[in-house]
């Protein structure tokens, strides 16, 4: 009984976690311009990957796989913010133009003030 | 010199974690790996005190906790906005930063972009700049709820040091 | 239970056509470095898922060194990108 519970919810965060992978994708496709793809990219990056991982980890219980599996979820969180901040700042500091709302703050330049040519 | 401690068992139950090889030649090797590893971050000076993840106590597994159900918010919310994109209004926001470790600044900075919905651009002393995918992906940064979370969690080692 | 696992994956596969697919578009450079940074984490999720279905359990240290390296490439070709040079300090940059 137990272990169709934990299996039955195993299989919905794969799923889920697969269904999420799209969406980023489609996200990925969809938005307008650079940095609102980001946000499609973070879905893929967090949701995505922790539910499959945490699907796949109650496949297989307790032993040295689930630990690596956590292993590699704690990499790619710790890694994926870094590297898209990484490329956010490459992207601002190239002049990358955003699509933005009439109300918004303009686009900070290299050293954070926001620039005055927008 | 306790952070280099702490790293240096870090290293090795990570060693032990992944290898799966107990043989005595096997674990010479993970030895010398680790203290391979240690000597150089100490050598670069990378390591500090305010490195160890001990000094935060019981409030880093909470503050993880609340970020991951934050993240799950921030992803349906933008699942949402996926699938009607002409809903997005996307913005830059810009909030001070009252943090006072560069730690901290980190932990906020990756928090919000770890979120979907906010990436941060640029981040600073005073000030972090970041772009949000509309207004209600932005209210987490601009209402200050991260903020405060991130002092929280800052607080304890403060306290425990 | 392989029919979950199995259509898991297709499901990292479309997005990683999808990512393909926009690393293609363009139109920056930036486009397309975030799309292969997509891409190379959906990668690690299907070798992990990849080990289920086949058992080997061996196959997961495969996921655990590719998680690794996927962020060194992502930085490293946005470094080439920017600076044009792997081995420059960034000092000269921002003139």
């Amino acid at each position: 009984m137990v272990e169709w519970a934990i299996n039955l919810l195993s299989w919905f965060l794969l799923l889920t976690g697969g269904i999420f992978g799209v969406i980023g994708g489609i996200g990925l496709i969809r938005f307008p311009d650079f940095y609102t793809r980001l946000h499609g990219a973070g879905v893929t990056d967090t949701l995505c990957a922790i539910c499959i991982v945490s699907g796949l980890v109650l496949q297989s219980g307790l032993s040295l796989l689930s630990v690596k599996l956590l292993l590699i979820l704690v990499f790619l969180l710790f890694t994926a913010p870094t590297a898209t901040h990484a490329l956010a700042r490459a992207a601002v500091v190239d002049e990358i133009e955003p699509v933005l709302e009439e109300d918004s703050d303009p686009l900070p330049d290299a050293r954070g003030e926001p620039s005055s040519n927008t | 010199m306790r952070a280099l401690l702490f790293l240096t068992l870090l290293l090795a139950a990570l060693w032990l974690a992944i290898s799966g090889v107990y043989k005595p030649v096997i674990l010479l090797l993970g030895v010398a790996s680790v203290v391979l590893v240690v000597w150089l971050s100490a050598r670069m000076q990378v390591i500090g005190d305010e490195h160890n993840p001990l000094a935060f106590g019981l409030r880093l597994p909470i503050f993880w906790l609340w970020t991951l159900i934050e993240i799950i918010k921030a992803n349906l919310h933008v699942a949402r906005l996926t699938l009607h994109p002409e809903r997005i209004s996307p913005r830059i926001v810009t909030v001070p930063v009252e943090q006072g470790s560069s730690i901290a600044k980190v932990v906020f900075g990756n928090t919000c972009t770890l979120t979907p919905g906010t990436v941060t651009l640029f981040l600073n002393r005073e000030k972090l700049v970041a772009h949000a995918l509309d207004q209600e992906s932005a209210e987490a940064l601009i209402s200050g709820r991260l903020a405060r979370k991130v002092a929280w969690l800052e607080g304890s080692s403060e306290s425990s040091e | 239970m392989t029919l979950v696992l199995v259509l898991t994956t297709m499901a990292v596969f479309a997005t990683m056509g999808l990512a393909l697919v926009r690393a293609l578009k363009g139109p920056t450079i930036y486009d397309r470095i975030v799309a292969v940074n997509v891409f190379g984490t959906k990668t690690v999720l299907v070798v992990a898922l990849i080990t289920y279905i086949t058992g080997h359990a061996d196959l997961i240290d495969v996921a655990l060194v590719y998680a690794l390296i996927n962020f060194i490439a992502i930085v490293t070709v946005l470094k080439l990108v920017k600076l044009r040079d792997l081995a420059s300090s960034g000092e000269q940059d921002h003139g």
